[in-house]
């Protein structure tokens, strides 16, 4: 006998779909509206982003940011988590207890020893975000990375593969990048859409130091045209509610959210 | 061996604990460089007093209805009678509502119940307009409204796993030896989640708590709380005493700390029921 949906949990999911929906419904009726006279309907706020070069530069930006991110997230972590589960995992806990710090070290105290440390650092590290935003991006990005990662690791027989492998005669490189790997596509591809979704929206770091970058120039919209904001808001939920759903399809589904993030 | 380990842990050493390091040694260095304990004192003096008060009162708030709203409606979406596919889009909408913050959400936040947001003229419409009656979004409410739209989510994605791990069979023993549901859930269901509930809003509570990009959305700078605070200082040539900033991030880091501590024990005992 199939049991009929209980009349509570109508009541609490609806407060859901409201809580969920409403901001963004608002935001898309929002973006429709005219920026002189505050009435309904003209997509002269999507044009106006469209036109404006600053878009397209602090985009560019922050996605080439997060592209760096991730690749340095992963040739950083992927031999170490593999290493730490073949050989020494002693260390899992102490990588793990790693893994917690940025939460005891949000990014706004985080950047204010970033600022200390780094600020007097040669320009072609400090003044060009390419360098400095990124060694801070990957920290914060590390949890993501590494917690995806592990329950990717753990999901496999590392041993088992990587004897496997060396008695065929396949050397460290080859094991790693063409076993090790390919096993782990998903869980690596999880992590990298996560850094993708965070360095996209990160916010504190970025503006306190001072770069340009997509959530700096949302901010600068929002403050000085008001209305076009809208649309940059709408695409960069677009960019977060991509990232998830990719995460979904590629099976990792699950508790992918941690504290911290980009708030 | 340990080898394969070193760039990773050199990486975390100059680009974690140094910049981490440094917060922590300069919070208790006076102007000259010398060792004081002032910075940290002038913590419990005002503005920064209140500071402190209103960001652990916002995360207090915030926590915990965003945890009860987050765990009814994780456990509607799991109970038995909800369709599967509910369930599905709760987790994929609440991952994506968990990792959307910082200023697209205050801007979304404005859209809604800003001055001429799309809910606030419906409200007028209506004859109750909210900013006639003292409410106002840039204020420290507005930062709770929104704080909850990323706090509810995290509460879904985290708590779902414990209330898998009630079993039926539970549920029904005690009904078999005549239990009501409220004493189910009085003497059996809300023992064996608290320590779940606990650590979770722990996690909300600190979630919150290292929140800036929303708050100075929302606000542009007036709200007191920490983090806002320590930008104001770090984009601005206000400061006499360079290292008041670094004693507010050591302040957070400690309440970060104890939150930490409490959370760690809570969450091994929680797992020993999850699934």
């Amino acid at each position: 006998m199939r049991r009929r949906i209980a009349p509570g949990a109508v009541v609490w999911l609806l407060v859901a779909a409201a809580y969920f929906l409403i901001p963004l419904v608002a935001t898309s009726i929002y973006s429709l509206r005219s920026n002189e006279t505050g009435t309904c309907c003209t997509l002269a706020n999507y044009g106006e982003i469209i036109h404006d070069p600053a878009f397209w530069k602090s985009f560019r930006i922050s996605f080439v940011l997060a592209l760096e991110t991730i690749v340095i997230g992963l040739v950083l972590l992927v031999p170490t988590v593999y290493w730490v589960n073949l050989k020494l995992p002693r260390l899992r806990p102490v990588i793990g207890f790693l893994a917690l710090i940025p939460f005891v070290v949000p990014p706004i105290v985080y950047v204010v020893g970033l600022l200390d440390v780094f600020r007097d650092t040669p320009d072609w590290f400090y003044a060009k975000p390419y360098g400095f935003l990124v060694a801070a991006y990957v920290i914060l990005a590390f949890p993501y990375i590494y917690f995806a990662l592990d329950a990717g690791f753990r999901a496999i027989d590392v041993h088992t593969l990587t004897e496997a492998s060396q008695s065929l005669g396949a050397s460290w490189r080859t094991t790693l990048g063409r076993v090790i790997l390919p096993n782990i596509r998903g869980a690596a591809l999880a992590g990298a859409l996560l850094t993708l979704a965070i360095v996209m929206g990160e916010y504190t770091i970025a503006s306190l130091a001072t770069f340009d970058t997509f959530p700096v120039y949302i901010q600068y919209v929002n403050e000085n045209k008001g209305f076009p904001a809208s649309a940059l808001v709408l695409l960069s939920f677009g960019i977060t509610w991509a990232a998830m759903v990719a995460i979904v399809l590629a099976g990792r589904g699950g508790a992918q959210a941690r504290a911290g993030g980009a708030r | 061996m340990w080898l394969g380990t070193v760039p990773f842990f050199a990486y975390a050493l100059v680009f974690l604990f140094l910049p981490a390091g440094q917060v922590m040694v300069g919070a208790f260095r006076d102007v000259e460089g010398g060792f004081t304990l002032d910075n940290m004192r002038t913590l419990f003096d005002e503005p920064y007093r209140t500071d402190f008060r209103q960001s652990i009162e916002v995360s207090l708030v915030t926590s915990l209805v965003g945890g009860l709203l987050g765990f009814l409606i994780a456990y509607s979406a799991i109970r038995e009678g909800t369709p599967r596919f509910l369930r599905s889009a709760l987790t994929t909408f609440s991952a994506v509502a968990a990792n959307f913050g910082g200023i697209p959400l205050a801007f979304a936040f404005i859209a809604t119940l800003g001055t001429i947001g799309v809910v606030t003229q419906f409200m007028a419409d209506l004859g109750f307009n909210p900013y006639d009656h003292g409410f106002t979004i840039f204020s420290l409410t507005g930062v709770e409204l929104a704080y909850i739209y990323f706090q509810m989510p995290l509460m879904i994605i985290v708590i779902s796993p414990a209330i898998d791990g009630l079993r039926r069979e539970w549920r029904e023993a005690a009904a078999s030896l005549g239990a009501s549901s409220f004493q189910f859930w009085r003497h059996v269901g809300v023992p064996i989640l608290m320590p779940s509930l606990l650590s979770a809003v722990i996690l909300l509570f600190g979630n919150s708590f290292a929140a800036y990009a929303t708050a100075y959305g929302l606000t542009a700078g007036f709200v007191n709380l920490v983090p806002i605070r320590i930008g104001f200082y770090l984009s601005g040539d206000v400061l006499d005493n360079p290292h008041l900033g670094q004693a507010l991030a050591v302040g957070m880091f400690v309440v970060l700390a104890v939150m930490m501590l409490l959370y760690l024990p809570l969450q091994r005992r929680a797992s020993r029921w999850a699934r």
